[in-house]
């Protein structure tokens, strides 16, 4: 209601502003009102204030909503111990900067900027608030303060992958890619992978958009892969679009960063789900406990960070225990997705057998698998 | 043979948004108005066939709710410019920024909803013609109703009197003031039937094509609209080639993609906008026909006192 009262009053300035931002900044309803009653306790102390800055809105149904779970296992984990809050839409270029200095100034303790682009705003406003703890998902630069986390979304492809490769009748997958970075060409490559595994003959055709968020894109994009004789979509891009025009279409699909069964219920194979709960928590517990400290995180399915859940019931038997099989490895640590041998489009050996990529190969896959069909968008 | 004629049933639906926006806008300017608003009208009436969408389930309340939210945006726009003079491109401009920001705040609580799939439509007995029936046949109703909607603006426009002095309106108010035609109310008209065709195209395209609410879906289309009446030289026939034009080098570059065809994605992004200004400046450059085909007072304002 708060920041409805807060858009009336600004009256129309207020609609064209929030155009120019993204609209729908909302915030926690504050409590600050209401704080002078409650002062016959002093003993309590002050909630630790954390802040999330999101870069498309929570209803997307996939990477936001992910994260803002993420925030809510915080609240429902620490309680009255601390105060989130939340501004959704916020793009990744100079408005960044503005919303992360009005978060630091709000007097929030801890920062989570969940969109690559937020790289050099957040370390431009971490430099200026020594005094603020942030953090930052899927980037690569850190500071004193400013530390990073991720997540392995390439072992959901791959399990998405395993499961493709049997319910494909036409042996061709498709990937609608948003912007052709090494974490999505790696998940096509796993998704590919992941397929072979079970079946041979896989071949994986790719649609670029070139944005993370355009629903009537990606469904332009899903069409044509379908047409072009692709029977399962996966794809790297945060809406769920494309899974909503698999079902329209009659072909198969996954969820991605979210469990999307609802929106294809008869296309739905399965979806490859982050959750940022885990790590949020351990987060929080640092700054409460002051045990904080600048690093690189990177979480997948051994920290329950990554999930393949709802797998559709017309998946054989075998398959699904493959894949809770590969999920229990992924676990113990026995197995790895990328093990060689690896083998590029070319033919060549990437990876030789039995080698494991470690994190610094995977950060920097440019390359197609043997298998994905076409060329790396500006690959010589 | 069966991929081009899905490429081309794909085309047709990836048109029919920009023709139905566009071909709408081609009367308000036939009648002197540019309406720079044609985004936020769009958005708006995404939201709101979106919302009666979810409502009801019934798609048909929806593309009315979405012609009724366009040509309601539209008449505030009418009123400012015909009446109070507003200048027309400044207030476009603000009804265009002003949709986006209002379709995003009423919208909130409607981007997780869904939409349960649509009936395939398709033509009795034609649709199961070989190649022919999926290219043409397979289609949803508005997709047709676009080409009924270009030949039934030919007609009015050329062949009947009350089309006659809406393009007197737009060449020469004075003249129509003169004539004791009703200047102020025929623009106003034309007004509210260009926002209520872009109602109905941000309706299909939040209904039917994409289907779901997310602000700032329409992404674009609005503005492209805009060019396309112009490009085409504000002939109906050509307002539709160069929409389903559009829609064909998108698609085609898509396909081509998935075809494994190495070319920089951003190249192909950009194919649709320059082959469709190349074809239509192409066919359309004849300073003749433009003289005679653009309306003369397009953008001015009319005082009828003077």
């Amino acid at each position: 209601m708060n920041s409805k009262r807060t858009l009336l009053a600004a009256g129309l300035s207020a609609a064209v502003l929030a155009t120019l931002v993204g609209c729908g900044k909302k915030e926690e309803p504050k409590k600050e009102a209401a704080a002078p009653a409650p002062a016959a306790a002093p003993a309590k102390p002050d909630p630790l204030k954390i802040a999330f800055a999101y870069v498309g809105p929570v209803g997307d149904g996939g990477w936001t909503f992910a994260h803002d779970n993420g925030r809510k296992a915080v609240e429902k984990e620490f309680g009255d111990k601390v105060k989130t809050s939340f501004v959704e839409n916020v793009p990744e270029s100079a408005d960044a900067e503005r919303v992360m200095r009005d978060l630091a100034s709000q007097g929030n303790k801890l920062i989570f900027g969940t969109t690559f682009g937020y790289m050099e705003p957040m370390l431009k406003v971490a430099g200026d608030n020594k005094g603020i703890k942030f953090e930052h998902a899927t980037g690569y630069k850190s500071a004193e303060n400013l530390r990073t986390y991720d997540s392995r979304t390439y072992e959901g492809a791959y399990l998405a992958g395993v499961i493709a490769g049997k319910m494909t009748k036409s042996n061709t997958l498709g990937v609608v890619g948003s912007i052709p970075i090494p974490e999505v060409i790696r998940n096509i490559n796993s998704y590919t992978m992941g397929a072979q595994s079970v079946n041979p003959k896989i071949k994986t055709k790719v649609v670029w958009v070139g944005e993370w968020f355009n629903p009537a894109k990606e469904t332009e994009a899903a069409t044509a892969l379908i047409n072009g004789g692709a029977d399962v979509l996966l794809q790297n891009t945060d809406s769920k679009a494309v899974l909503q025009t698999a079902e329209k279409m009659g072909k198969r699909a996954f969820g991605w960063d979210s469990d999307m069964t609802a929106y294809g219920p008869k296309a739905h194979l399965g979806s490859a789900v982050i959750n940022w709960g885990p790590y949020y928590i351990k987060a929080t517990r640092e700054a409460l406990e002051g045990k904080w400290a600048t690093g690189a995180t990177w979480w997948g399915v051994k920290e329950g960070a990554i999930d393949m859940v709802n797998v559709a019931e017309d998946v054989p038997a075998d398959i699904k225990a493959k894949v809770d099989e590969l999920k229990a490895g992924l676990k113990s640590g026995s197995f790895h997705p990328w093990t060689g041998p690896i083998v590029g489009q070319d033919g060549k050996e990437v990876l030789a057998k039995g080698v494991v990529a470690d994190d610094k190969f995977l950060g920097g896959v440019k390359f197609y698998v043997k298998g994905v069909e076409g060329k790396v968008p500006g690959d010589k | 043979m069966n991929e081009i004629a899905l490429l081309l049933g794909a085309t047709f639906n990836a048109g029919t948004v920009l023709a139905i926006a566009a071909l709408g806008l081609l009367i308000n300017e036939k009648a002197g108005i540019v309406n720079l608003g044609a985004e936020g009208l769009m958005l708006c009436a995404a939201i709101a066939g979106f919302a009666v969408a979810v409502h009801t389930g019934n798609d048909w309340i929806a593309f009315a709710a979405g012609i009724g939210a366009g040509a309601l945006l539209a008449a505030v726009f009418g009123v400012m410019v015909i009446w109070l003079n507003t200048n027309q491109y400044a207030t476009g401009l603000a009804l265009s920024l002003f949709g986006a920001g209002l379709s995003a705040f009423v919208g909130v609580s409607y981007v997780q909803e869904k939409l349960t799939p649509r009936v395939d439509y398709a033509v009795p007995f034609l649709s199961d013609i070989p190649l022919i029936g999926v290219a043409f046949f397979k289609q949803h109703p508005l997709v047709y109703f676009a080409v009924l909607l270009m030949f039934g603006i030919v007609y009015f426009l050329f062949k009947t009197r009350a089309g006659l002095v809406l393009r007197s309106v737009g060449e020469s108010p004075e003249s129509a003031h003169a004539l004791g035609y009703p200047v102020r109310r025929i623009r106003m008209l034309a007004v509210i039937f260009g926002g209520a065709m872009c109602g109905l195209a941000g309706a299909y395209l939040s209904v039917i094509y994409t289907p779901l609410w997310v602000q700032g879906m329409v992404a674009g289309k609005g503005w492209i609209a805009l060019a396309l009446t112009t490009f085409a030289t504000w002939r109906p026939a050509r307002v539709l080639l160069g929409a389903y034009l559009f829609g064909g080098v998108t698609m085609v570059q898509l396909a081509l993609q998935s075809r494994g065809v190495a070319v920089s994605e951003q190249l192909l992004s950009m194919t649709p906008y320059i082959a469709t200004i190349v074809v239509l400046a192409l066919i359309s450059r004849n300073p003749a026909w433009i003289r005679v085909n653009m309306p003369q007072s397009l953008g001015k304002p009319f005082y009828p006192g003077a």
